[in-house]
């Protein structure tokens, strides 16, 4: 069966991680930040279960790493949620810019 | 055996036990409780100390008709090298359980008189606690078996002693005179230390027994290379000894270093019993004692300094104990003046038979002067809880008000002066009689200084209980406080009857018995030169007359240099304040306030401040700023990684 090649997968995560790269820094908006995050994340996992997929097909570690991963993501996500819900309480904004204060 | 090394461990154990009882639980009980315990536990170590006494000098002391050491027991503390290792132990020999004997005894009775005497004070407990530490730092000094566990408790009762003497730490004088026998004692121990590190050094030890050993016998190395170099004409151990005798004339307020025991008096009364006249001061003369082998076989020449050095002070402090006014002051100048007979004994004396008398003389005065003395300093606080007051000025007939007091008081008085057959005779007769036959100077300055002894001490009874009629607002305490006359009855017996003991056969330098010779024609000499002094203090102070005042106004200047104790204590402020101040201190504090806080701390806290000014920035508070730093380090240390294994 035709599989499709290793280097498809790599460019599809890149892609994936550089999007989540550039959604971090471009967007202003908190959750936005965070949905990016959650892209790069998800661009690691793909690595991991790619290269088990090809380079050790007889483990399963990578798959169990996706699952680490996924599982503290959601953990990070909701304590995210959390800090973003606080921050609004506070300056009744969730755009970074103004959102300074926390310095020296 | 066994049971005697097990009390005489405890002897020392018990008093810090009860220290830190009462030091963590003192303010919680009733005073009355804590003060009870205190003496319970000094009271139980006073029986441990006779059991001991009794076994060793009865049971298994002697050993071919020679006092024996026995170490009780002793382990090993702290090991440096091979050579540098400190044990701590306790040793009986004849001078160590003699001292236990008058510590615990002294101590015993000071605990119960304080029952009456600081009764109602604040800080009751803290008092006690503070005695029992005295206690303990005082018997673990007598009984220890290197030079270096008797340095840790020589500091440890310089520090009981200045808690002691600042007790009463409201008063401005008392915090000032704690603070000067701390620092003139601290003085003093740094040549104790420095003395000790040579000592070692060149014993390759810091135990006793076998440093003696190695610096006394004929041939040994040790001692070869100690004495091979000498400076100023003394060899190196010389110079050893006398820096180690530093110390004890410190602690045993020898000229020039005297200073600060008559200001000690500051302390409560049978605090200066206890420390300031019965034990603590003696340590000076109990660490000579200790090294006596040393001094007197390979160190002649530094034992004589001693002799003279105590010679000196015995006179010098008598005739200044003539003038004082305050009655602590004069008993503390009498102190000083009785413990230079003791170290001038020392310095008489010789080793092997027949010329090491001194030596036992010395220890039999310190063993009868411990009672008379403390015996005084608590009539004379009894004396002060009635008048409340110091000044002699303030006293006078008081015998038929105080008659325990003033009884005891005249045996101590009787016992000091040297009238047969009290304590104070026999063992001055046996220090004259010993330096008679070495040193004959200082024989003639020690017969005139008991003389001018007679005369202070009777001066000071006649102007307490005779002289004027008894002062209006004074108290009688006497009938309803047992707890300060028996201490003082039980005192009284052992002025009267502590010279009786035939300390020769107990106590020597060799553990051999000693003859200690006893003739009648010799002893009319100062016999006769005390009931002389005697009979000048009844005239001119038995009844009220000006004889006194005239006498002194005619003596004019010597008088007056000797009312001021011979402005020593000015000479230490000169040199103190106006030269070192000046000299060192002001450009000390200079450096401190210019260089070290100026240059250095100031400086390096403009630096620190400059430079976090300049990097604050960087901390902007803005995430994506941050992010973009991670990112370029992240981006920085992949380029590296690829560069490395491209």
């Amino acid at each position: 069966m035709e599989q499709v090649p290793l280097s498809h997968i790599l460019i599809l995560s890149s892609t994936l991680f550089f999007l989540g790269v550039y959604g971090f820094f471009s967007r202003r908006n908190l959750i936005t930040m965070l949905m990016s995050v959650e892209l790069i994340l998800n661009s690691v996992n793909i690595n991991f279960i790619a290269f088990n997929k090809f380079l050790y097909p007889h483990q399963l570690e990578g798959v169990f790493f996706t699952m680490f991963i996924i599982t503290v993501a959601a953990a990070e996500v909701s304590i995210s949620i959390a800090i973003i819900i606080n921050l609004y309480r506070r300056f009744k904004t969730i755009d970074i810019e103004d959102t300074t204060t926390m310095k020296f | 055996m066994i049971l005697y090394d097990l009390s005489s461990v405890l002897i020392v154990t018990l008093p810090v036990l009860s220290f830190i009882f009462l030091a963590l639980l003192g303010n919680r009980l009733k005073p009355k409780v804590a003060g009870l315990i205190g003496t319970a536990s000094l009271a139980t170590t006073a029986i441990l100390a006779l059991i001991v006494a009794a076994g060793y000098f009865f049971d298994f002391g002697k050993v071919d008709g020679t006092y024996v050491r026995h170490i009780a027991m002793q382990f090993q503390w702290l090991k440096f090298t091979d050579n540098l290792a400190i044990d701590l132990g306790v040793v009986l020999d004849p001078i160590s359980v003699m001292m236990l004997l008058v510590i615990t005894i002294v101590s015993t009775m000071v605990h119960v008189y304080s029952l009456g005497y600081m009764k109602g004070e604040q800080y009751f407990d803290r008092y006690y606690a503070y005695l029992s530490l005295f206690s303990f730092s005082m018997l673990g000094l007598v009984i220890a078996v290197n030079i270096f566990q008797m340095y840790i408790f020589w500091e440890l009762v310089g520090v009981s002693s200045f808690l002691l003497i600042g007790f009463f730490f409201t008063k401005p004088s008392a915090i000032a005179a704690a603070k000067k026998a701390f620092i003139v004692t601290r003085f003093a121990d740094l040549g104790f230390l420095i003395g000790i590190l040579m000592l070692s050094y060149g014993a390759k030890t810091l135990d006793f027994f076998v440093m003696i050993e190695r610096l006394t016998l004929a041939g040994s190395p040790y001692l070869a290379s100690f004495t091979a170099t000498s400076f100023l004409g003394m060899s190196t151990l010389s110079w050893a000894l006398l820096l180690v005798f530093m110390g004890g004339a410190g602690k045993s307020a020898m000229f020039p270093l005297h200073i600060w025991l008559p200001d000690a008096m500051e302390g409560p009364t049978p605090v200066s019993a206890l420390i300031h006249a019965a034990t603590m001061v003696v340590a000076g003369v109990f660490l000579v004692a200790r090294l006596f082998p040393i001094f007197a076989i390979s160190a002649p020449d530094a034992l004589l300094i001693v002799g003279y050095i105590g010679a000196f002070t015995a006179m010098f402090a008598a005739l200044i104990a003539c003038t004082q006014t305050d009655i602590k002051r004069v008993l503390a100048y009498s102190t000083i003046s009785q413990i230079a007979f003791m170290m001038f004994a020392l310095g008489v004396s010789g080793w092997g038979e027949g010329q090491n008398e001194g030596f036992t003389a010395s220890m039999f005065h310190l063993f009868t002067h411990a009672f008379f003395k403390a015996l005084l300093f608590l009539g004379a606080g009894a004396v002060i809880h009635a008048i409340h007051s110091n000044e002699m000025k303030d006293m006078g007939g008081l015998r038929k008000m105080l008659p325990i007091t003033h009884f005891t008081f005249l045996i101590a008085c009787l016992a000091i002066a040297g009238v047969p057959p009290f304590a104070g005779f026999f063992s001055k007769e046996a220090i004259l009689s010993a330096a008679f036959h070495s040193q004959p100077g200082i024989f003639y300055v020690g017969l005139i200084t008991s003389g001018l002894t007679a005369f202070y001490m009777f001066r000071l009874y006649f102007r307490i209980f005779w002289h004027n009629p008894v002062p209006k607002d004074s108290h009688n305490h006497e009938k309803h406080t047992w707890s300060m006359n028996i201490p003082l009855i039980i005192l009284g017996l052992g002025a009267a009857f502590a010279g009786f003991i035939p300390f020769g056969s107990f106590v020597s330098a060799d553990g051999k018995p000693v003859d200690l010779p006893f003739h009648p024609l010799f002893s009319i000499a100062p016999v006769a030169i005390g009931l002389l002094g005697i009979l000048i203090a009844y005239i001119l102070f038995g009844q009220k007359n000006d004889i006194a005042n005239k006498i002194s106004s005619a003596l004019g200047g010597a008088y007056k240099a000797a009312y001021n104790k011979f402005y020593i204590d000015e000479i230490y402020l000169f040199v103190t304040k106006k030269i070192l101040f000046n000299l060192v201190g002001r450009p000390a504090a200079w450096f401190d306030r210019n260089v070290v806080n100026g240059i250095l701390i100031n400086g390096s806290v403009t630096v620190t401040e400059a430079t976090s000014e300049a990097i604050k920035p960087i901390q902007s508070g803005r995430l994506q700023s941050y992010t973009m730093f991670f990112l370029g380090g992240v981006l920085l240390i992949a380029a590296l990684l690829i560069i490395k294994f491209m």
